[in-house]
């Protein structure tokens, strides 16, 4: 039934030119970003001499694409997740889901699962770009790998809050603004109590759980996080829902 | 164990201490048509979004064949199809796409899925706009659209919210043949304001005014209130009242503003005759003789009143 739910999203998001054209723009981004990484790379090394100051080419390129990347996503995902719940609010469409035999959680993770399949297909593209280097060098796959599995929490977590501003109001636009600077708000936390490690404000951050992925580390700690984020999220969605059905 | 595909029970919703619903019951059972009437803001529409399950009841509870819509609301919900007043349709779809949605959210099995879509486009006179997209259909094709979803996995309980609303007249024709059709082998629950389209397709009457169920009961009952035991004679040289009274069975008459005159009579008298042989034997010029049935509106009125001078 969630599948059902979720086939409905990415239907809606593929019948208007709205998906190709996101997908299209970002695919662009992510190559010319790509294309100077290569080249800056070869600018770089040619200056660094001393066997300390060498990077792979992996890292090297992978940092500049999925630094991009998740920068990008900060505005992608709620442009994307606002229409979500308030559209159907707005044209009176939730009836429709209301009604039909599957529960608020379904309807709810239906939905985010629709959004983050689309996503996710942003994120097998660029690991499908990076892999390209294979032909020319000898590409550590562990590292794209982190990295994409980092992307795709990040991701997720973004949407999971994005939904979330979705279902508090009629306005697309509305939740779009809200969402951005949740996320945005969520980002510069790391920017603030970033040197003190200890701080629980800090560890909040978005930014400095995607940092250990994007290095080739994978933390269960900071995949619990990410889960842990959406679910709370999902959560709220969910509750907000059901207020509807309540209070009418 | 009863048959009764819907079991209301004491329902009431309250809009921050203000009654929108107020203690309803009612049964329906398989094969009946129910027709729910009343003003605007009556409770008409909550009270069926109560039904549906898209609407928590303050109080009391709902039974979709013998299924708690509260306690098991997937399964309950399975059981009904349900047409909003606010048709909602996916528009940037096309009818195809969105009708098998529709079927597969409505658990269809995959199979079944592509005859279901078919059997409801058919059903509804969509066949030929199955590629066109939603957003360019007319309001009465996307209105015929929001039936066929309602309809598309053969729920045991159809409701519809003011389905003939802005549909052309063949339309209408077409949705309440559509409507008993269903009515047949399911039940049927529509809201309607038009009251000859409670008559046509209706078994049963519901009449809610402030929340409250005012009738509730065949449509018979109602059709036997509406006839009445009165007469409406046209005369070209009227007599004085007097004279009418004297004719035997006359209980009362009126002369009205239009220059008919209205008989009543008494129970089982059939004074129809005597009137057109007095009429005759004295020249009243006797140009018109028909029985004076209360339209339904009036009796709708009667008790929507009745209703406010009690409150």
């Amino acid at each position: 039934m969630i599948i059902n739910v979720a086939r409905k999203e990415l239907k809606s998001v593929f019948a208007s030119p709205m998906g190709w054209v996101i997908l299209s723009l970002l695919m662009f981004a992510f190559g010319t970003q790509y294309l100077n990484a290569v080249n800056d790379y070869f600018a770089v090394m040619s200056g660094a001499m001393r066997p300390a100051e060498r990077t792979g080419v992996t890292q090297f390129v992978g940092q500049s694409v999925y630094g991009l990347a998740s920068f990008i996503m900060l505005f992608a995902v709620p442009l994307l997740s606002m229409r979500l719940i308030s559209e159907e609010r707005r044209s009176q469409t939730l009836p429709f889901l209301f009604s039909a035999p599957i529960s608020l959680t379904e309807i709810v993770v239906g939905k985010f699962l629709g959004l983050v399949a689309f996503l996710s297909i942003l994120v097998l593209f660029i690991g499908a770009m990076l892999s390209t280097l294979n032909i020319w060098a000898d590409i550590d796959f562990g590292f794209l790998l982190t990295n994409s599995l980092g992307l795709l929490l990040m991701v997720a977590g973004f949407s999971a809050l994005g939904i979330y501003f979705s279902s508090l109001t009629q306005q697309p636009v509305i939740a779009a603004i809200l969402t951005f600077i949740a996320l945005f708000a969520l980002m510069m936390l790391d920017r603030f109590f970033g040197d003190d490690p200890t701080n629980i404000l800090g560890g909040l951050s978005l930014t400095r759980h995607f940092q250990s992925f994007a290095s080739g580390l994978i933390d269960s700690a900071d995949i619990v996080y990410f889960i842990l984020f959406a679910v709370t999220f999902l959560t709220l969605t969910v509750r907000r829902l059901d207020a509807d059905r309540l209070r009418g | 164990m009863n048959n009764f595909t819907v079991e209301a029970i004491e329902l009431t919703r309250l809009y921050g201490g203000r009654e929108a619903v107020s203690n309803v019951n009612f049964t329906l059972s398989k094969g009946e048509v129910l027709g729910f009437l009343g003003p605007n803001g009556a409770g008409k529409s909550t009270t069926m979004k109560m039904l549906t399950g898209n609407l928590a009841p303050s109080h009391g509870s709902v039974k979709i064949c013998g299924i708690d819509m509260i306690e098991n609301p997937k399964e309950a919900k399975a059981l009904i199809g349900y047409l909003p007043e606010m048709r909602p349709l996916y528009k940037e779809l096309t009818v195809d796409e969105y009708l098998t949605m529709a079927a597969r959210l409505h658990r269809v099995s995959a199979k079944h899925i592509k005859k279901a879509v078919e059997n409801a486009k058919e059903r509804c006179g969509l066949t030929h706009m199955s590629k066109r997209l939603i957003e360019n259909l007319s309001n009465g094709y996307q209105q015929r659209v929001g039936i066929a979803q309602a309809i598309i996995h053969s729920p045991m309980v159809v409701i519809l919210d003011e389905p003939t609303v802005g549909l052309d007249p063949i339309q209408i024709r077409d949705i309440r043949t559509l409507i008993r059709e269903v009515g047949t082998d399911h039940s049927v629950i529509i809201s309607t304001h038009i009251l000859p389209e409670v008559e046509m397709v209706c078994d049963q009457v519901q009449i809610i005014d402030k929340g409250k169920l005012v009738f509730n009961g065949s449509i018979d009952v109602l059709k036997r209130q509406r006839v009445g035991n009165k007469l409406l004679i046209g005369l070209r040289n009227p007599p004085a009242i007097e004279e009418i009274l004297r004719i035997s069975g006359v209980s009362e008459a009126e002369s009205l503003a239009n220059g008919l005159i209205r008989v009543r009579y008494a129970e089982n008298a059939e004074p129809a005759e005597a009137i057109v042989q007095v009429a005759v034997q004295q020249g009243w010029g006797l140009h018109q003789i028909a029985p004076d049935q209360t339209s339904l509106e009036d009796v709708f009125m009667q008790l929507t009143y009745q209703e406010q001078i009690a409150a």
